[in-house]
């Protein structure tokens, strides 16, 4: 019999949490067998979020730590500080990242500390029950912004791989989406350039991956697909921002 | 041979030579020594410094780096060890070793720079969210400063609770003879099972995590904090006695003001009164047997508790005492000390 | 022996490392200190004063309640702390800026004209090493030795200056 597909022996056989139609799982999946195909088994740290991902701890198969909200790039800094040579990552979400969070990953990326950020932008707060994030689009409903966020009263969205691909310290920024074979495959791709990035001491490395909430954007899962790839996608343009 | 040292330096010179090899701070007077001292002394030791961008992110390197089993520490003064309180509770229930020096300054709010030790209730009481202690130690010269930082890893990691050194801007600024020990041997140090040196694999993989989502499960990780806290009683406890088996009236301060309290149990001696000194050094336990034997000596009319606060550690010395005796309260706050005088004054005039 | 000292002027005086000097002579000398600096804004352009202890046993509090020797080498310090100083205890004034004299009576007062000696001394930053000198006389806790053993030791990366403080220093210690 052969083989035509293996689940990542970097991920636990723990089973997802998500709810149907989230993209955490496809982006898990791709981490795993990045970190897999780099060869970092045996030799990486994660840095879980809080926020959907919270459990994320439960699914690499990996030594991992769960951080304080919006700290993941902090406590990664750490690791990576006392630990040079092993591969360390951070998996966050937009509330995390791009709101409370916003000092650490500025910094991190700015002393160009050699850790990989993988950022889900799903422009939702899911854990907490679709509250506006920091990256949710004009005009998008959620909890705290229910007839559509208004930039008068809500302010704007924020573009993080925009923002971060001015720094000095990063040397590899992206962004892709998960919405198709296609750009996942893509995503992929990006992602393991970030890893190669860190193994390559070059310096921070930062994708950012536009993900899909059904359930919080009340939704279909063909309609949410279909958000990531039109509208998400014309607020935030897919593409590499920097590499050196 | 001795060497005069400011406390400051002397605290992240010890802490060097008792293993510290990562430190992550935000200036904030009146503890910037520390952090300048290592910025360039861990790296002659193949250790590492990181001036982080908030007193928050410097707290969760410390998470990140004592996670990933290295001896890590941080310093602040207070209100930047207010910011550090999220950090402290999750590395609390994490059960991650480490060091957090806090200068105390005078508050509330951004307060003064002068020295003061009104953040007893926070070092001592949790500070942040949730049940849980550090180990708290308030030491009364350059060279207690220097002793107790170099055992604080040892102590910490045997335990796995951070420590605190609860220091005032006085005992950070000030200069004195200290002798330093020598570099502990790191090399045989055991390897730490519960961290994430990232080498783990499948069923041996490490979480460093506080998030426990099931009621019985965060109730029984809340008992194991608590009968690892009785142990440290237990072990840890420190406390000093000054002329105390006689005494009438019994003074009892920390820090640096038990040794101006010192020096006025002195002049009262010299003047015929009979007054001792009940010095805690360790906070946190506080050492309750300790005042409970000297309340209970019959010779002993009343305690004064003496503080650079509005009375916070007068809590402790009551609910120890049991109130046997009468506890009454003499402080000074916003960053005025007093002198010995000023004790003398107190409790000859208080007595009359 | 316990030799409790307040020195106060402006901030660049030369106050803290006056008072250094002292802490490192009792170093030097197998002696026991405290050095406690007044520190943070006070300590640049406005007022500076530190407070030392120098004694055989080990030294319990370094707050000062009175002090037996009071250095002052401005005006405002001179105001400050002048009702402090012990009865029988001495006050060393800086003449220099210091035009007023001490009121009290019950106390033993040093005029040092310390600015001029020290640019007799050649150097008119070495005012605060003349004091030094005063001091070394009058509390007679150190010897002239151990002081200068300290001053060169201080200044050993900068051994141009030594000249002048060992200079400055006996003009100070020679007073009457």
């Amino acid at each position: 019999m052969t083989v035509v597909y293996k689940k990542s022996g970097m991920l636990t056989d723990a089973p997802f949490h998500y709810c149907p139609g989230c993209t955490h799982g496809i982006a898990h999946k791709l981490v795993a067998e990045v970190l897999e195909e780099i060869g970092a088994e045996g030799n990486v740290v994660g840095v879980a979020p809080v926020g959907c991902a919270v459990f994320a701890y439960n699914y690499f198969n990996c030594d991992m730590q769960e951080a304080s909200h919006g700290r993941a790039p902090a406590v990664a800094t750490g690791i990576k500080r006392v630990r040079p040579d092993t591969v360390v990552f951070a998996y966050q979400g937009d509330g995390d990242l791009a709101s409370i969070g916003m000092a650490e990953i500025v910094h991190a990326a700015a002393r160009g500390e050699k850790i990989t950020v993988i950022f889900i932008n799903n422009a939702i707060y899911g854990m907490t029950g679709g509250q506006m994030a920091p990256t949710t689009l004009e005009g998008q409903k959620a909890t705290t912004c229910i007839y559509g966020r208004n930039p008068e009263i809500n302010g704007n969205p924020i573009r993080m791989c925009e923002l971060i691909s001015t720094l000095t310290g990063p040397t590899y920024v992206a962004r892709a989406a998960l919405c198709d074979p296609a750009n996942v495959r893509k995503a992929k791709k990006m992602i393991k350039t970030a890893f190669e990035h860190q193994l390559n001491k070059k310096g921070f490395s930062f994708v950012e991956l536009l993900s899909a909430c059904p359930t919080n954007w009340g939704m279909t899962t063909e309609q949410a697909v279909d958000y990531v790839k039109n509208d998400m996608q014309s607020i935030y343009p897919l593409g590499v921002f920097k590499e050196e | 041979m001795k060497q005069l040292m400011k406390g400051n330096e002397a605290i992240a010179e010890a802490a060097v030579r008792g293993g510290c090899r990562a430190f992550f701070g935000y200036p904030i007077t009146p503890q910037n020594e520390i952090p300048e001292y290592l910025s360039w002394r861990l790296y002659e030791v193949g250790g590492c410094f990181v001036q982080a961008e908030s007193e928050v992110a410097a707290i969760n390197m410390v998470y990140g780096a004592a996670g990933a089993g290295a001896r890590a520490m941080t310093s602040s003064s207070s209100p930047g060890i207010s910011l550090k309180q999220e950090g402290i509770s999750y590395i609390c229930c994490s059960r991650l070793p480490c060091v957090i020096v806090n200068m105390v300054r005078g508050g509330p709010g951004l307060g003064g720079i002068q020295p003061a030790q009104s953040d007893y209730f926070q070092a001592t009481k949790g500070g942040g969210h949730g049940d849980y202690h550090m180990i708290v130690y308030g030491p009364n010269s350059v060279q207690e400063c220097v002793d107790i930082m170099y055992d604080a890893f040892d102590v910490s990691e045997k335990y796995r609770v951070p420590v605190m050194i609860l220091g005032d801007g006085m005992l950070g600024q000030i200069m004195e003879p200290v002798e330093l020990p020598e570099f502990k041997d790191l090399s045989k140090l055991p390897r730490k099972a519960w961290a994430t040196y990232g080498d783990n694999k499948g069923k041996d993989r490490q979480i460093i995590n506080s998030l426990l989502i099931e009621p019985d499960v965060l109730e029984r990780h809340n008992h194991l904090l608590f009968d690892t806290y009785k142990e440290i009683a237990d072990n840890e406890t420190m406390c000093e006695e000054y002329l105390c088996s006689d005494a009438e009236i019994v003074l009892t301060a920390y820090g640096t003001v038990a040794r101006i309290a010192k020096s006025a149990v002195d002049i009262l001696r010299s003047r015929g009164i009979k007054v001792g000194l009940l010095r805690p050094i360790t906070l946190y336990p506080f050492p309750e047997k300790a005042f409970i034997k000297v309340a209970e000596q019959d010779c002993v009319k009343e305690f004064v508790c003496i503080e650079l606060s509005m009375g916070q550690m007068i809590e402790d010395v009551k609910i120890s005492t049991q109130m046997k005796k009468p506890v009454k309260f003499y402080g000074r706050v916003g960053g005025n000390v007093m002198t010995p005088e000023d004790i003398v004054k107190f409790v000859t005039e208080e007595d009359k | 022996m316990e030799n409790k000292i307040i020195i106060a002027g402006f901030g660049g005086q030369g106050v803290q490392s006056l008072g250094m000097f002292i802490a490192y002579a009792s170093i030097h000398d197998g002696k026991e200190v405290t050095f406690l600096p007044s520190y943070g804004p006070e300590m640049r352009g406005g007022t500076s004063n530190c407070s030392v202890v120098v004694s055989d046993k080990p030294v319990a509090s370094p707050i000062i309640s009175a002090p037996d020797i009071l250095i002052a080498m401005n005006k405002p310090s001179l105001t400050k702390f002048e009702s402090r100083v012990k009865p029988g205890g001495y006050i060393i004034v800086n003449s220099s800026l210091i035009e007023t004299k001490v009121k009290r009576t019950d106390v033993k007062v040093y005029y040092v004209d310390a600015n001029d000696l020290a640019l007799k001394a050649g150097n008119a930053k070495t005012a605060n090493i003349v004091v030094l000198g005063a001091y070394t006389k009058i509390s007679g806790v150190f010897t002239p030795e151990v002081m200068k053993a300290v001053i060169e030791k201080k200044f050993a990366k900068k051994p141009k200056v030594i000249p002048a403080n060992f200079a400055a220093f006996d003009l100070g210690y020679d007073l009457e």
